[in-house]
């Protein structure tokens, strides 16, 4: 039963997190607003061909990347997938810069040479989407190897999809961030389908991430991936470990997409009974509820919406305002010296 | 000045570098203990200790990943993958990751690693041990591709490619471990992206790559004793190519002989060809000619493996027919 999946797992893991205090429930609640209101737009503009190519919205996911990126310290590393807004906005890109890159427009984070599925804003510790399933788990164990030979107690954060738990990148990682003690997070958000199919179709396992963490010596943790503060707490609290030299982890955090695979895709293929049982799980309004009846003003609440919508707006405005890349950053940054000279 | 194999000539790089920059680190299959399977890396685990030169299991794609997450995160990495055939087995993190994220990112990242890899054949290890791939990584944007001939050229084209911020794949010639050759002490650096013009001549110019190169040498001196007098260039590193060099000599001899252990199609000889072609037209007497290993994938048998390279005698008589 999917549902099953989604129970947290009573085996917490051995540095448990914090619990957030007032002012980071309502950074959280923030942070997933500012991420489905972003997403949001992004589609909107991709109907309006303002957005070319692809774009595969993390709409619905918000709590697992908005836990991690309130828990994480600022100089820490986040390695996404091409599912990546969410995990880029919430390491500090601006919304004008993102929507750029969506638009192709000069002032995006990649200055429009990345993408959708490309955003990258390494000072603020967002070290890339990659868009080849799995690439990214070695490479985020290389930064946190780098991090550990250089003692200097950043935690790389690497997220991924149920997908990736089938590619051989994923369990070559696993096993050398296990044998080297490396500080980095594995974030397994599992929305149930790999592209089309439904990942327990195509896997050995009931659980994909936490149930192979057994062959790598980890914790099998299998946390609610639409709450974010359980997201808060065990992401929090397994990044605090790695920082102590606890090394690594693999959380399997379950989800739902609200919508389909990519912009071609309308997710058909899911049973509409299991689509509303998850929306009506959406992480937002629920936070939101659990948020009101503790005590919290809605008007505080309005409030962060109201300019989360102001900003949006401002961001799409200036965005659109920008150019177009100039032709001349074709042959450009291809290598360290700023050029794409291979020959004399 | 001391006589080093070319096997020696690694390690020899690696400790130059590795004294003088606290941030290059060394990681492999079987780097570090047993110093290496082709005996390229003995000594640096004592030398640097176990967190500098680490062994890794046998997952080029976490071998290269790490290489490149930590090259974007302050360290200089150097990975060894043991043969360059297993290249396959990471394409994606060496072909889409490490060669395209520089760009991608429009230069967030600066990607300061080393690739080592052993290539070539001539050892009877059969089609998925002795392959010749420069040109696999030739055709990337976004990678350095370098191949010595000489110790000498391994110990300064290493350090230059370690100290180098782009990515680089360093192909170590199998072939030429046991060559011998003289290194001067002291500090040894050279310059990617130059040609060495190995010996002069003024008929024809015959150039060359790793283990071709010693080929190319012995050709020219056979066709020395019918009175032809063929230059010998060494290319040394394909990426980037020192087109000023090559084009130079054939300006000057007006002839031009490749010699490539690659298979046929789409071998670099193929693109200097192409540039000679487009630049120096007018100064040829005759067709470009290229010597090359037929397009099969390598047989074992020692007898036949020979003679799928190209021999001297195979150079030497191209090189008369080039000449009419």
């Amino acid at each position: 039963m999917v549902t099953d999946m989604a129970e947290p797992q009573d085996r917490p893991i051995s540095a448990v997190g914090q619990r957030p205090d007032a002012d980071t429930r309502l950074d959280l609640y923030r942070m997933m607003v500012r991420m489905r209101r972003f997403e949001e737009r992004a589609y909107k503009l991709f109907m309006r061909g303002l957005v070319k190519g692809t774009s595969h919205l993390g709409t619905g996911m918000e709590a697992i990347a908005a836990g991690a990126a309130v828990a994480m310290r600022d100089d820490d590393y986040t390695f996404c997938t091409y599912r990546g807004h969410n995990h880029t906005l919430g390491r500090g890109a601006s919304m004008t810069a993102l929507l750029g890159e969506l638009m192709g427009r000069e002032i995006g984070v990649c200055g429009g040479k990345g993408g959708s599925m490309h955003l990258t804003s390494t000072e603020h510790g967002a070290m890339g989407s990659y868009a080849i399933v799995g690439a990214h788990l070695p490479i985020a164990a290389g930064a946190a190897w780098s991090a550990q030979v250089r003692g200097s107690g950043q935690v790389a954060v690497c997220f991924f999809g149920d997908g990736a738990t089938n590619i051989g990148a994923f369990h070559e990682a696993l096993n050398l961030a296990a044998v080297w003690g490396l500080p980095v997070v594995f974030v397994c958000e599992n929305n149930l389908y790999m592209e089309y199919t439904p990942i327990s179709a195509v896997t050995a396992v009931p659980h994909p991430a936490a149930d192979r963490a057994a062959a790598y010596g980890l914790d099998a943790i299998l946390i609610d991936g639409n709450d974010v503060e359980v997201t808060y707490e065990q992401i929090g609290g397994a990044i605090a470990r790695a920082r102590e030299g606890g090394g690594p982890a693999l959380i399997e955090a379950v989800t739902y997409r609200h919508g389909g695979h990519s912009r071609a895709d309308p997710g058909t293929y899911r049973p509409s009974d299991e689509v509303d049982s998850w929306l009506a799980r959406d992480p937002i309004p629920t936070y939101r509820d659990v948020l009101t009846s503790d005590g919290v003003d809605a008007a505080v609440l309005d409030e962060i919406e109201a300019d989360t919508d102001a900003e949006v707006d401002e961001a799409t405005t200036q965005a659109q305002a920008s150019s177009p890349p100039s032709p001349s950053v074709i042959e450009r940054d291809v290598w360290a010296d700023g050029g794409a000279a291979w020959r004399n | 000045m001391a006589e080093l194999t070319y096997r020696d000539a690694v390690a020899h790089a690696l400790a130059q570098e590795m004294r003088r920059d606290q941030s290059v680190y060394l990681i492999g299959e079987d780097v570090a203990a047993a110093g290496g399977v082709f005996k390229t890396t003995p000594g640096l685990l004592d030398g640097f200790g176990a967190d500098r030169v680490r062994d890794t299991p046998i997952s080029e794609e976490a071998i290269t990943g790490l290489v490149m997450g930590a090259a974007m995160t302050g360290l200089r990495p150097v990975a060894e993958i043991m043969f360059s055939d297993f290249l396959a087995t990471c394409w994606d993190i060496v072909a889409n990751q490490i060669a395209k994220t520089r760009y991608m990112t429009a230069g967030q990242v600066t990607m300061p690693l080393v690739i080592r890899t052993a290539n070539g054949g001539g050892l009877r290890f059969g089609a998925q041990h002795s392959q010749s791939v420069e040109n696999w990584a030739m055709m990337v944007p976004g990678l350095k591709v370098v191949a010595p001939s000489t110790p000498v050229d391994v110990v300064g084209l290493l350090a230059a490619s370690i100290r180098d911020d782009d990515p680089v794949v360093f192909f170590e010639h199998k072939g030429l471990y046991a060559a011998k050759g003289d290194v001067p002490e002291g500090e040894v650096v050279d310059e990617l992206g130059t040609a060495k013009v190995l010996r002069e001549g003024t008929d024809v110019t015959i150039v060359a790559l790793a283990a071709m190169v010693p080929k190319a040498v012995e050709a020219a001196g056979r066709l020395a004793d019918d009175g032809v007098s063929a230059e010998v260039v060494d290319v040394r590193s394909l990426v980037p190519l020192d087109a000023r060099t090559l084009c130079e000599s054939v300006s000057k001899t007006s002839r031009l002989v490749t010699v490539e252990e690659n298979p046929r199609l789409c071998g670099w000889g193929a693109e200097i060809v192409s540039i000679v072609v487009e630049e120096c037209f007018w100064d040829l007497d005759g067709p470009p000619t290229r010597v090359t290993t037929p397009h099969v994938p390598l047989p074992s048998a020692g007898e036949i493996e020979d003679l799928t390279f190209p021999t001297v005698d195979r150079i030497v008589e191209t090189t008369r027919k080039a000449l009419g």
